[in-house]
């Protein structure tokens, strides 16, 4: 009966299908020199999937080991379901970003679902209440074909779908469309969490002879080999990997969540971690391997959605909405009645051991033993070559051109009409960023900002990634990436602490990619070290490709500042009349990777905007001051389209007011160029003096309550445009391109 | 035992934001034959046989539960099984 | 003045309308399982938004058979202020305590942004506090926000004057701008926008406050009258 429809060891062997299940030929003899023998269907499978990307980052970790990890305010660096960074009063802040880039791209509304349910329940696995979802998107054109706009409407309705009915406010984000990500979309989901320090927990197991508990949802089919199918390329026989994509209960997960965060404060919880990619096999031997033990379970006890299941499937499915604990032994009762006020089941289904094995028994049989280490730990580490891409020095050979541009008001609504930089109203409608009460910057700003109730502070939060520049360069992309979000968090009145990334790539095995990737990890770790945001955790995501074609290099940041008291927060708007507007830092003629290069030619080119960090840190510093100290109305990060589309946003929330600025030199430089460590301000008058003396600042113009905004150059007038028709291109460009053509 | 198939529509009277976005997403596929499309929910129910009347006891579940007689309608139809 | 906040599983404005209560109305307030059969000790009853049981069938159909259900129909003819906020109202409607219906909005998204509401009946136990027409800023965050009733309840409606609220600028195709409703008697208000998400400038808006000061206005009124 065991095993009727499953091929013996040495038909594993003799007919290689450990090929199918993403082994090689390779990690196959090493996994029989780890066990002495050749191992069985279900033991392949087991390695099969710890041994995947997704699982091991065998083929990122010598990108990741360049990484800071490590700072004063750092309680937990990468390793656990997510980072945590001290937040004074003992109260901590637990964040992570994560992708779910392949299911979302064969099953959209649910792979996205999927995605932001399993970065919530990496949240709350450490204790701490989730407080906010933020999301960092990418697809192709939207213009481009039906397929898109498909993926496009379907994955926001699945993130609103999961996020909603969880009831944590979806606050903030990013989305960029670029042909690149046509076939394979990005949807990386980040959550923030917070908690007292008394409160962290950890994915340990514990104890010789304590019980390993299994909550949540049952174990069906769905999802066998995720974490394997999301290591490989998407192809056109992607579509036929269907049954690979999950279904997300959130109903199930809010139940699951309330339950989880009772249970933390029960003295009779050794560990707990989640089950999300690779499922039981990762939880347990990850569980196991971190505590030095090992751990037996009988696979007969495991929830089951579906008859029939076998070892296998049961290891491998990444059925949703499941956590694996670890309880003190005789605690059984009191779990069980903990989790059945939640109408939830908590079942004993093995036992913490000494021998460092991950031991399965199903039907009487021992159907697994193997080393946890080997699993979680002994993945092979690949270094691969890198080459550095024709492209790339074909584009540093460039020298920086400047568009020639005739109508700059035109211009203006256009590039405010570009999809990137248009309104995303449209799409965070269909988030509930209120629920809990506690938002007060709510989507649409540099960063949003939720408070935390019973105190003066706040906490400041934003996704960046301009994978353009990343694509010309990726080092300089990648630091500006850090840098942008930096800026974000200091707008919005708070001090960066540290960031979460999602290093979305191609095939590395590609020397071009490879180098992409390489490059790109430099310019986040120079970054992180200046501006002194360590890296607390994050997640890799290769094989972004759809017939041989590479995405963008898009390794997307997610970072969280601290507003130390909710009088700080600032907004991007423009307040009052008569206020004075400053520009900080320098402008150059630099259009590499601009909006306006991609309005002009279609397609991006050159070199990359150059970024000074150490600039970019004494400027943040220096707003930073002046916001702490009373001085700033309102604060704007300068990003894509450059200071004309950063002064027309800062009108939109108010439809009286106007602006007056003058520019110098070439206008189009002064008004679209995309160059870094920029800040748009506005400042009280009587304030002048103060703010000047803080901040190496240049003032620019005035706020006025014409409901116009006008730039003059020397010599004349070279923008005049009403606000409404500025917001009217902006507020609909999405809307439309959705509407008129379905 | 019975497997009772339970359709659950909107009334006639009650605008279907659905159907109607359906309806107009086929006219733009140039399928103009179509002049209406009404979304409902079917659901399948597995019912033993009991002491009561299997009728009443459907109509009781769908009126109670499964459709709000407010906005929609309801019919079933009713399949024997013979156990495996 | 006390008050129940109840909560279903997957309520998920429960703590919302907790604080709203505590923190800014500063009055009594506890959270109240679904299984709990006994609301007497409580002045006032609270039914939040959320999904409750995931609003799997019908948003509201399966919380309605909640055993504090039950209670809640007691208060609410024993003469207690019942306020229902979208899926508290979904619930209100299913439980047959108000009069219609909830359709998907006519966007078939859900909607979550701030909108403007005229306070179309300012004589309610839960409007006293605003002016006859005025307009108040309050979030809407609803995917079946709908509202629908046949021509003769809404002559019903009309006739009881039981339309509390309205939507200026409807945004899901609600019948005749339909935000919020009260039964015959006066005592349940149903409503899709939440006011206890509008209590605090720093948020945005503190428009909701008066709701709630006038629900505990007029009790204060009509026990100081009992005494």
């Amino acid at each position: 009966m065991l095993l009727k429809h499953e091929p013996r060891p040495d038909q594993v062997k003799s007919e290689k299908l450990y090929q199918q299940m993403g082994l090689s030929d390779e990690e196959f003899t090493l996994v029989e020199n780890i066990l002495g023998r050749t191992p069985n269907y279900t033991e392949t499978g087991l390695f099969s999937v710890m041994w995947s990307e997704h699982c091991s980052y065998k083929n990122s970790k010598p990108v990741l080991k360049k990484f800071p990890i490590t700072g004063e305010k750092v309680l937990q660096g990468p390793g656990e379901g997510a980072g945590i960074v001290d937040i004074g009063d003992q109260q901590a802040v637990v964040f992570k970003i994560e992708s779910h880039n392949h299911p979302s791209a064969i099953e959209p509304y649910q792979g996205a679902a999927t995605g932001v349910g399993g970065i919530i329940r990496d949240i709350f696995s450490m204790g701490a209440r989730p407080i906010a979802l933020l999301n960092s998107l990418r697809f192709g054109e939207l213009d481009e074909s039906a397929r898109v706009r498909y993926l496009f409407k379907e994955v926001v309705a699945g993130i609103a779908g999961y996020g909603n009915c969880i009831g944590i406010p979806t606050v903030g984000g990013e989305i960029q469309f670029e042909s690149s990500y046509d076939g394979n979309p990005l949807v990386n989901a980040m959550c923030v969490g917070l908690i007292d320090h008394k409160d962290i927990k950890k994915g340990l197991a514990q104890g010789v002879g304590n019980t390993v508990m299994y909550v949540g949802a049952k174990t069906g089919r769905d999802g066998i080999h995720g974490a394997t199918f999301a290591s490989e390329e998407l192809t056109e026989q992607s579509d036929e990997n269907r049954p690979a994509v999950q279904v997300g209960d959130p109903f199930m997960e809010k139940l699951l969540l309330e339950a989880c965060l009772e249970l933390i404060h029960s003295d009779a919880l050794v560990g707990i971690q989640d089950m999300g990619a690779a499922g039981l096999t990762s939880s347990s031997a990850e569980m196991a391997s971190k505590a030095g033990m090992g751990i037996e379970m009988n696979l007969d006890l495991v929830p089951q959605r579906e008859t029939g299941m076998t070892a296998y499937e049961m290891m491998l499915s990444e059925s949703q909405e499941r956590m694996l604990i670890v309880i003190k032994k005789g605690r059984e009762q009191e779990i069980n009645e903990l989790f059945s006020k939640y109408d939830l089941e908590a079942v004993a289904i093995g036992t913490v051991t000494d021998d460092k094995k991950l031991r399965l028994l199903h039907n009487g049989e021992v159907v697994a033993d193997v080393p946890v280490d080997a699993l979680a730990e002994d993945a092979p580490v690949y270094h691969k070559p890198s080459k550095v891409p024709a492209y790339y020095e074909e584009f540093q050979a460039m020298e920086q051109e400047v568009p020639q541009i005739s109508d700059l008001k035109e211009t203006l609504v256009k590039l405010l009409s570009q999809p990137t930089i248009a309104s995303k109203e449209w799409v965070y409608e269909q988030y509930d960023y209120m629920v809990r009460t506690n938002t007060v910057v709510s989507p649409g700003s540099d960063a949003a900002v939720v408070r935390i109730r019973g105190t003066r502070k706040a906490l400041a939060m934003t996704t960046d990634c301009n994978s353009r520049y990343v694509y010309l360069d990726p080092e300089v992309g990648g630091k500006i990436a850090v840098a942008e979000a930096a800026r974000n968090i200091v707008c919005s009145g708070a001090e960066p602490l540290a960031i979460t990334d999602n290093l979305n790539f191609g095939n590395p095995e590609k020397p071009e990619v490879f180098w992409q990737i390489e490059k790109a990890a430099d310019g986040i770790s120079e970054a992180c070290r200046v501006l002194e945001t360590p890296v607390i955790g994050g997640n890799v995501s290769l094989y972004n490709e759809t017939s041989g074609t590479a995405i963008y290099p898009t390794p997307v940041i997610g970072m969280v500042g601290l507003v130390t008291d909710i009088d700080h927060i600032t907004t991007q708007s423009f307040k009052n009349n008569g206020d004075l507007i400053y520009l900080v830092g320098e402008t150059k003629d630099e259009f590499g990777g601009s909006e306006l290069q991609k309005l002009v030619h279609g397609k991006v080119f050159g070199k990359a905007p150059e970024l000074n960090i150490e600039v970019e840190k004494e400027s943040q510093k220096q707003v930073l001051a002046a916001i702490r100290a009373g001085l700033v109305q309102s604060a704007h990060d300068l990003s894509e389209g450059g200071l004309a589309v950063a002064i027309a946003e800062s009108l939109f929330d108010n439809g009286q007011l106007g602006a007056e600025v003058t520019i110098t030199g070439n206008p189009v430089s002064a008004l679209f160029s995309e160059s870094q460590s920029r800040f748009l301000l506005s400042v009280k008058k009587e304030h002048q003096a103060k703010f000047e003396s803080l901040v190496a600042a240049q003032l620019i113009g005035e706020v006025n309550e014409t409901g116009t905004l006008k730039v003059l150059s020397e010599t004349d007038t070279v923008v005049e445009a009403s606000v409404h028709q500025l917001k009217d291109a902006w507020k609909g460009a999405i809307p439309c391109l959705l509407k008129s053509r379905d | 035992m019975y497997k009772v198939k339970v359709y659950v529509t909107l009334r006639e009277s009650v605008l279907d934001p659905q159907g109607k976005a359906v309806t107009h997403s086929l006219h733009s596929l140039n399928y103009p034959e179509v002049s209406d499309v009404r979304i409902g929910k079917y659901m399948e129910l597995t019912v033993e046989k009991s002491e009561r009347d299997l009728d009443e006891v459907i109509n009781e579940i769908c009126s109670k539960l499964l459709a709000n007689p407010v906005i929609e309608d309801y019919r079933y139809e009713v399949e024997e099984c013979v156990p495996q | 003045m006390k008050f129940a906040v109840i909560v279903f599983p997957g309520s998920n404005c429960d703590i919302d309308m907790y604080h709203a209560i505590k923190d800014e109305l500063g009055e009594q307030v506890e959270y109240v399982w679904h299984d709990t059969e006994n609301l007497d000790e409580f002045d006032g009853i609270l039914l939040p938004g959320g999904f409750s049981y995931g609003d799997y069938l019908r948003t509201g159909a399966i919380a309605r058979f909640s055993k504090v259900m039950q209670a809640v129909v007691k208060a609410a003819e024993a003469g207690k202020p019942i306020l229902g906020v979208c899926n508290g109202f979904q619930i209100l409607l299913e439980a047959g305590l108000l009069p219609g219906a909830m359709k998907r909005n006519e966007s078939l998204s859900f909607i979550c942004k701030p909108v403007n509401l005229t306070v179309a009946n300012n004589q309610s136990m839960f409007s006293t506090a605003y002016a006859q027409g005025e307009t108040i800023s309050i979030p809407v965050a609803h995917g079946e926000g709908n509202y629908y009733c046949d021509e003769e309840t809404l002559a019903k409606l009309k006739a009881n004057n039981q339309i509390v609220f309205t939507y200026q600028d409807n945004p899901n195709g609600s019948l005749e701008d339909i935000a919020g409703i009260i039964n015959e008697k006066g005592n349940v208000l149903g409503m899709m926008p939440h006011p206890e998400r509008a209590v605090d400038e720093l948020l945005g808006s503190a428009d909701g406050l008066k709701l709630f000061q006038s629900i505990v206005r007029s009790w204060r009124e009509a026990n100081v009258v009992k005494a």
